[in-house]
């Protein structure tokens, strides 16, 4: 359980002066993250938003020992300054506590990425890698990823009078990261800063690899006030079309349930990614959506052992 | 008593590049198994698993993760080496780059193997040689005692230059040939390599640095140009870090040998195994009075413009042996960068390309004569008609 009061005298890992869009969730995610953490950390950081925003050279953002190396290989990159943190604290080296976290965006995690974050999974390095899931490759222009919803308006998905936006349902990587049997793997939101934090000092603990999904409403791409971020995620999780729950060792855990799950059109109609769904031609397609969220959430509630 | 410090062993090439690791006891190691490169990989998996090696090998799950997992333990301050061939060095093509960009001490050894398609998993150069404009310093070897001695000193040469270093030999050729190699005790080499000396490294966590940041129009080509400085002036290094290691060895390495190229009038080039064929060659022509002479690379990267310039001067006719296809339509990529370095000679030596033992294709003592044999009408003419031209090959 952490307290605001006392993360709030931490030397905040992320200065201000960043270049992100003003209403960006994700400084906030890497503030959250980062603060958890009780020991130094060192953070790799996979091509994407953040990586561009946060550092042009001779500048930086950040506070901690920070890398940057390609697009889909954040994972294999940090195995590797893992790989040389337990070789020099072997040889003396190095004599202190350090941990070690990626962020990847989806399109670096979901899609490019997957195989290198599978490998490090498999491999069993103690870091963490934190995705921040804003639900389409947002750095190059708002193209459609593995984590796209079903029907959003991306620029490569474009609505059009004959498809009403992406055609496929997103990839649940969550379920496929829970499917490497690594000690730790979540998901949660920024809005929920608590939740969010207690999961990241659980992943921080565990002697291996883990692994949480953040969901960072973008406002670029979903289209939606610059003062809305936080609201959207808080409604993601109270539609339960982002549900926040963790895998301990292949036990699932809900830790948030909404006390009256809403329809998932309250999360959709703040976006203008959907716009198009709400014409009367496109009506049935929010049903269509709010079927498979249904249809998701038992599934999950069931793995609680709450269904 | 005197302490033994060389020791006669009989290796392939794959096992004297292994021996050479375990004797720098690299922080780590990320590699992924491919033919021909498997069998060094192998050995040194062995070493770890009977704690010879303090290494922490990471057996990654592709090429591209194997370099980036290089690139992240080297930046993080660690001694890092990694092994390839073919195919894994194409898919770690973009990863190269990060490595030499970011400035990064890696030592890599690249079992040259031809590239895809037609699938082939036997020695020629197209590997290495599609990656020759990657920032990486590239040395060469003839036999598995240059792989050996040439993995020793790249250690030494990458940290010293920052640069990442590629040692290239022969697949199958030299990768599994066992030939008889000197090799050193482990305080000697340990000797000979030293302690990493890292100015920056992300473990250190009281000064935390960002690397690879966004480098846009108003820098980007600064650091370019620095980084090509520092290939531009790594070979004095390369030339120091050879002339210490013949000290222990008594073995010279130079950025190319030059076997009785002095008085030849006749001269090839060639890098890798094909170079001690083409010895024997000289051999046997220097017998029926031919002058024929070889120039050796060693050091293709940086490129020796003035050694070779100066050592092919006044000859009457010149071959470039290329074991890879540029695809350029006129010649292999070696052929280009000798006649360019040839330009400015006040008279200019005829010469031809000679594609050769692709995909492994055999080349033997007869196919060398054979190229001699072609440059003789080529040096009374003093000029040469079809300069692009394949050796052993059915057309």
């Amino acid at each position: 359980m952490a307290r605001l009061r006392d993360l709030a005298k931490k030397p905040s890992p992320l200065t201000s002066g960043h270049r992100a869009c003003s209403g960006c969730a994700f400084p906030q995610i890497a503030r959250q993250v980062l603060l958890a953490a009780d020991t130094p950390v060192v953070v790799v950081i996979a091509t994407g938003c953040m990586e561009v925003a946060t550092t042009i050279f001779p500048y930086t953002a950040w506070n901690v020992p920070w890398m940057h190396c390609a697009f889909e290989n954040a994972a294999s990159t940090l195995s590797g300054i893992e790989a040389a943190y337990r070789a020099l604290k072997r040889r003396g080296v190095i004599d202190r506590e350090i941990r070690f976290v990626a962020f990847g965006g989806d399109g670096g995690t979901y899609d490019i990425g997957l195989q290198a974050l599978s490998g490090a999974l498999e491999r069993g390095h103690r870091l963490l890698y934190v995705c921040y899931d804003n639900q389409a490759y947002m750095n190059t222009g708002i193209q459609r990823s593995g984590a796209t919803p079903r029907y959003a308006h991306t620029t490569t998905s474009p609505a059009g009078n004959v498809i009403p936006g992406k055609l496929q349902w997103r990839k649940d990587l969550t379920e496929i990261v829970v499917a490497h049997d690594i000690p730790y793997v979540a998901q949660s939101t920024p809005a929920h800063w608590n939740d969010l934090i207690t999961k990241v000092q659980k992943a921080l603990a565990v002697d291996g690899p883990s692994f949480i999904n953040v969901l960072q409403p973008c406002r670029l791409g979903w289209t939606f006030e610059a003062d809305m971020a936080i609201e959207l995620a808080r409604l993601a999780a109270d539609t339960c079309i982002w549900p926040l729950y963790e895998v301990v060792n292949g036990e699932y855990r809900l830790t948030y349930r909404p006390k009256e799950k809403k329809p998932v059109e309250e999360w959709l109609k703040l976006q203008r990614r959907f716009r198009h769904l709400f014409t009367e031609k496109n009506r049935h397609l929010i049903d269509e959506i709010q079927a498979e969220v249904d249809r998701r959430w038992e599934r999950l509630l069931k793995k609680c052992g709450l269904a | 008593m005197v302490e033994k410090t060389k020791e006669l062993m009989a290796l392939t090439g794959n096992e004297a590049a292994a021996y050479a690791m375990k004797q720098i006891n690299p922080d780590v190691v990320a590699a992924y198994p491919i033919t021909p490169q498997t069998e060094l990989m192998q050995t040194f998996a062995q070493y770890v698993a009977d704690g010879l090696v303090d290494t922490e090998l990471v057996t990654v799950e592709s090429e591209h993760s194997a370099m980036s997992a290089c690139v992240g333990a080297a930046a993080a301050g660690a001694r890092t080496m990694t092994a390839t061939s073919s195919q894994g060095l194409a898919l770690m093509w973009e990863v190269l780059y990060i490595a030499s960009g970011l400035r990064l001490p890696i030592v890599m050894s690249v079992v040259n193997r031809a590239l895809s398609a037609p699938i082939n998993i036997h020695g020629d150069h197209s590997d290495a040689m599609g990656a020759r404009d990657a920032g990486w310093i590239q040395l060469w070897s003839e036999n598995a005692q240059e792989v050996y001695d040439n993995v020793l000193q790249a250690m030494r040469i990458a940290e010293e230059v920052f640069l990442p270093v590629m040692v290239n030999y022969d697949g199958f050729i030299i990768s599994h040939g066992v030939e008889v190699v000197e090799t050193f005790s482990d305080d000697v080499v340990q000797a000979f390599v030293g302690e990493r000396k890292s100015p920056y490294k992300l473990l250190d966590v009281d000064h935390p640095i960002t690397v690879g940041a966004l480098d846009l129009q108003d820098y980007y080509m600064e650091h370019k140009r620095s980084q090509a400085e520092a290939m531009r002036t790594a070979m004095p290094t390369i030339l120091k870090v050879a002339e210490e290691f013949a000290e222990i060895s008594g073995r010279k390495y130079g950025a190319i040998e030059q076997y009785r190229l002095d008085d030849a009038e006749l001269a090839i080039v060639a890098l890798g195994s094909s170079c001690g064929t083409a010895k024997d060659a000289i051999d046997e022509l220097r017998e029926e009075g031919i002058k024929a002479g070889l120039l050796k690379i060693r050091v293709f990267r940086p490129f020796p413009w003035e050694e070779i310039k100066s050592a092919l001067a006044g000859k009457k006719a010149i071959a470039v042996m290329d074991r890879a296809e540029g695809m350029s339509g006129v010649g292999g990529p070696v052929f280009h960068e000798i006649r360019s370095c040839l330009y400015d000679l006040p008279q200019r030596p005829p010469i031809v390309n000679y594609i050769y033992g692709l995909g492994g294709r055999d080349v033997d003592v007869a196919d060398i004569k054979k190229v001699f044999r072609d440059l003789l009408p080529i040096a009374s003419a003093g000029k040469v008609e079809d300069f692009y031209r394949y050796l052993g090959v059915r057309e």
